[in-house]
């Protein structure tokens, strides 16, 4: 008897997520859904395969997914170069874990203010907006999402095993080399995930650090669709979301067991 | 053990020094346009000098200025999407919380993964996708849009926030309250929600500041022809083409000290409780 009504309130519990399920349906799986089609379909809505042409042929669209590449590599070596040696210095300092909040603060401002500030820096020192403007935006704007999960990883290393690799002789160099950075490489990959992909789909940084200069993938996505290009625009959304889909598989893989640090900064 | 032995060496001090020197350095430049935007907010002027002195006019001219009536629509509507949708969010998210967890163990993988997608996805993809599903299914331009989105993007993470709490729930205390002739719907109300509302309550205060934070999903799905403007799409538009005008100054000045005055409390209170917390497992 216990059991029956147990089952029947499970069966009902569940039923309070139905809702939510029948909402992602539509406005999360059924837009991506729309999105694969859109890319088959020309602007009379008649299956073609002319998108894939005008996308991969062109060079002006593969020049700007190179530069968007480019600068999303260089964005993030910089983030990973900047930031490895903070949160590794953080880690060795005891209050470093309420020292680290204040290098993540400036996230939680809207990324146009700190741009928009940086512009108007960048104009009234005179320096020319361009690609090196366009690359400091950039590391400003993500250097705390490359922080905060090396903290995390640094911080949780058991202090043991650099004691153990000290007593059996390693100078500091090898202890480095040898126990911290293979331990930090799960905080290393998300880190480079969690920087690498926003980089490369930006929106609106680019244009306003460069003038409209440096046109990035994000904002040529922008661009096709408010041009009414759907088909194009859905093949660079598609590729945008493989670089997702495969950085996501990456994480999952190395980071089974911290997967709760990726954006969870409450 | 080792400390007895950890007489700073003249060596180790200067690289303690040159430890701290750069994260000082690497604050600072994190920092600095920041600083300089609050300082400059006191000159009423858009190319940092101080040629007018030091005066409020910036401060007075977010009232006064003919961009006032266009800006405070534009807070008003950044609030009020932010309300509804961080709303609708937080007791959809809540119930589906308590619905997934009670699903089968397939089921509940699937759409913990579906319910992942709009975090990892990238921004300008969900936004993009979204705008094409509006436009084949005709949905009316406006807010209608703007809400769904932003209800869209922010559920995930009331879902996030409220499943770990139900996970660490004793299971008994519901069946013990059904026990002592609650019916589920009390159980539910009495029992339940009470033990997970600090999930419930992050998951809100998530949502609302995604919500009023978003500027790409708003962009996008705006519609040129409503005129609908946030706060962040305003800023985009307005100063993309002439710059920052001083009053930006000012209110980006008010933003900056309102979310750090907000984080720096939510982040003292978690940290001495969490002092309490250790003292008194100390105790124990």
């Amino acid at each position: 008897m216990t059991k029956r009504t147990h089952k029947k309130l499970r069966l009902t519990k569940k039923v309070f997520s139905f809702p939510y399920i029948l909402f992602l349906l539509l406005f999360v799986v059924i837009p991506l859904v729309l999105i694969l089609v859109n890319a088959f379909l020309d602007s009379e809505n008649n299956l073609t395969l002319d998108n894939f042409k005008m996308f991969f042929g062109a060079p002006s669209s593969l020049i700007v997914l190179g530069n968007s590449l480019l600068v999303g590599v260089i964005t993030t070596a910089l983030c990973l170069i900047i930031g490895y040696p903070v949160a590794y210095i953080l880690s060795k300092i005891s209050s470093g874990k309420i020292i680290v909040l204040l290098y993540v603060l400036p996230m939680f401002i809207n990324f146009l203010i700190r741009t928009l500030a940086t512009k108007a820096i960048f104009i009234a020192m005179g320096v020319e907006l361009g690609m090196g403007t366009v690359l400091f935006g950039m590391v400003y704007n993500y250097l705390p999402f490359m922080i905060m999960p090396l903290h995390t990883t640094l911080s949780g290393i058991d202090k043991s095993y650099i004691e153990a690799a000290q007593d059996l002789g390693a100078d500091k160099a090898t202890v480095f080399l040898k126990t911290v950075l293979p331990l930090s490489v799960s905080g290393i990959l998300s880190g480079i995930t969690m920087v690498f992909i926003p980089t490369i789909s930006t929106y609106a940084i680019s244009q306003l650090l460069s003038n409209g200069k440096i046109f990035l993938f994000g904002d040529s996505i922008q661009l096709s669709f408010e041009q009414g290009l759907y088909g194009v625009g859905s093949i660079m959304s598609i590729v945008m979301l493989i670089f997702v889909l495969i950085s996501n598989f990456i994480m999952n893989k190395f980071n089974r067991n911290s997967n709760a640090v990726r954006r969870s900064l409450w | 053990m080792v400390k007895s032995t950890e007489k700073k060496k003249p060596a180790e001090q200067v690289k303690s020094f040159f430890e701290k020197f750069y994260l000082f350095i690497i604050l600072a430049i994190l920092y600095a346009p920041i600083l300089l935007l609050v300082i400059y907010s006191f000159s009423n002027s858009s190319n940092f000098n101080f040629d007018q002195g030091f005066n409020f006019k910036a401060y007075v001219a977010i009232f006064t200025s003919d961009k006032s009536p266009e800006l405070w629509t534009a807070i008003g509507n950044t609030l009020l999407i932010a309300s509804v949708s961080s709303v609708i969010a937080t007791v959809m998210g809540t119930f589906a919380s308590i619905g997934i967890f009670n699903l089968g163990k397939r089921a509940r993988r699937l759409v913990e993964n579906v319910n992942q997608f709009p975090i990892i996805n990238s921004e300008i993809v969900m936004a993009v996708s979204l705008m094409v599903f509006f436009v084949t299914f005709a949905f009316p331009e406006g807010y209608l849009r703007l809400i769904i989105a932003h209800i869209a993007f922010c559920t995930p993470y009331v879902v996030l926030s409220v499943l770990p709490k139900l996970e660490s729930m004793d299971p008994n205390i519901y069946e013990a309250a059904l026990d002592l002739g609650a019916n589920p719907f009390k159980a539910l109300t009495k029992v339940m929600i009470p033990i997970i509302s600090p999930g419930i309550v992050s998951g809100f205060v998530m949502a609302f500041v995604m919500s009023m934070d978003d500027f790409i999903i708003t962009q996008i799905n705006k519609g040129a022809a409503t005129g609908i403007n946030t706060l962040s799409t305003y800023i985009y538009s307005d100063a993309r083409v002439q710059g920052l005008e001083p009053f930006w100054y000012a209110i980006f000045s008010i933003i900056l000290v309102v979310v750090l005055a907000a984080l720096l409390t939510i982040n003292l209170v978690k940290i001495q409780k969490q002092k309490q917390k250790d003292r008194e497992a100390k105790v124990q």
